[in-house]
């Protein structure tokens, strides 16, 4: 097998097991967010790890990321590689305004046990399915089935020129965030203000935890731990500036039929800059 | 927003100075700003990015002089455009929201030593400036170097000297009472 079918298989893996067993973190880092070049470039690290922004794990599959323009057409990466332990890419920045870099799924898992008590799932792992063909997949006699429908996003925002907004609105798919702070206008000691969107409504209760990079200099996570509201916002005060990681899950079971819950994880790579 | 604030205030600015040609006792103000770039002893020195500029009490900006990078190689290029940003307030205040270079505003780096300024009411880059609380702003950055914010709060019409130090990147930033 060669090295980056390698690579990306076992990304598949890591991106697609359930959320709670999602011991690595996977993330996007742009090598700046705020630029006043007329030929502004950026480059992209894009890592699986469990110490953000450290590559020493795994390198992130980068096929799905999507690159939108402050106009809303969509960019290639360029110039990737996927190494060791992180993949590179780069993005030019040919129009002034805010580009959207992320990397989104969305699909519907069901879990059961056969008679004889064995686990099974459908699809199975690093498997993409149709939901259509579920009822097909499970047998008749699968007991305690679970069927859950599942959103993943991961993203990071960089700006040319004057910050804009085009690219921030939602798409009402899965668990996204709508800044209401625009995502690189944030600076050290100053709060900023998101809301989290569920199937595009307000999710209350969304788990969201904030990690400020250089993990490895410091004896503890020193995440910011905070809950969404009844409209689904939160607010953070970065307490210093420099790169920070965010994450977020969220479950119900105001799912879709035949689905009986639904979650939705979510990740992003904030710039915050010294006052 | 903030754009339309800036180009309401150019727009105030030369329509004063057209309607100051026809009054000839009433005397324009000066603001008289001297910024100390200061001399520092490293091995690779480059003359600072640096920016200076109002705002008022509702915090709408005015900038005055955006020192950086204006040629290549003898040539007039816009490559230097790509470390305003560096001047991270006044990027965030203003640059992002201007197409530099601006005529009157824009200007190449300078080398350490008292620089004095003098800007005139009425005319741009200072505009009219109603009477009020204001602060002087002056930020630089440099290459391979540090980066600095410094604030003169003053009073205008201005009554007294006003002053403020800066502790790594700029030296002293005062304001001149005219002669």
């Amino acid at each position: 097998m060669n090295k980056f079918l390698k690579a990306s298989l076992c990304t598949a893996l890591v991106m697609c097991l359930p959320l709670s067993a999602q011991a690595h973190r996977a993330w996007l880092l742009p090598s700046a967010t705020v630029l006043s070049s007329d030929d502004a470039w950026v480059s992209v690290d894009a890592a699986v790890s469990n110490d953000i922004f450290h590559a020493d794990h795994a390198p992130m599959g980068v096929d799905g990321i999507t690159i939108t323009a402050p106009d809303g057409t969509s960019l290639t990466p360029q110039n990737s590689i996927t190494g060791k332990f992180r993949s590179v890419f780069d993005v030019q920045l040919p129009q002034k305004g805010t580009y959207k870099i992320a990397l989104a799924s969305s699909g519907i898992m069901a879990t059961w046990k056969t008679p004889e008590g064995e686990r099974r799932m459908w699809p199975g792992r690093g498997e993409k399915a149709n939901p259509a063909d579920l009822e097909k997949n499970i047998p008749k006699d699968a007991k305690e089935l679970q069927v859950s429908q599942f959103s993943r996003r991961m993203e990071t925002f960089v700006t040319s020129g004057t910050p804009d907004d085009k690219v921030l609105k939602a798409t009402k798919q899965g668990l996204e965030l709508v800044p209401i702070t625009h995502p690189n206008d944030l600076f050290a000691g100053e709060a900023a203000k998101f809301q989290f969107l569920i199937d595009g409504k307000p999710a209350e209760g969304v788990k969201v935890t904030v990690i400020p990079a250089g993990m490895r200099y410091r004896n503890s996570q020193a995440a910011i731990e905070v809950q969404t509201d009844k409209k689904g916002e939160l607010s953070v005060t970065w307490p210093q500036a420099g790169m920070y990681w965010l994450s977020a899950n969220y479950r119900d079971d105001k799912a879709k039929k035949p689905a009986t819950s639904r979650s939705g994880s979510y990740a992003a790579t904030f710039e915050v800059l010294p006052e | 927003m903030k754009k339309m604030v800036m180009r309401s205030r150019f727009f105030v600015s030369s329509f004063c100075a057209i309607s100051l040609l026809g009054v000839s006792s009433v005397q324009a103000a000066d603001l008289t700003v001297s910024v100390e770039i200061p001399s520092l002893t490293v091995a690779e020195y480059h003359t600072p990015y640096v920016s200076v500029w109002l705002e008022n009490e509702k915090g709408e900006s005015t900038t005055l002089a955006v020192w950086y990078q204006l040629e290549e190689r003898g040539q007039k290029s816009e490559k230097g455009e790509e470390w305003l940003k560096d001047m991270r307030q006044w990027w965030r205040r203003i640059g992002r929201e201007t197409d530099m270079p601006v005529d009157g505003v824009s200007g190449a780096t300078r080398k350490p030593g008292k620089h004095e300024l003098v800007f005139t009411e009425g005319k741009a880059p200072l505009g009219k400036l109603a009477k009020g609380n204001y602060v002087l702003l002056v930020e630089a950055a440099r290459e391979v170097g540090g980066r600095e914010l410094v604030k003169v709060p003053f009073t205008w019409p201005v009554a007294g000297e006003q002053s403020a130090k800066g502790s790594a990147e700029l030296g002293e930033i005062k304001i001149i009472v005219n002669p």
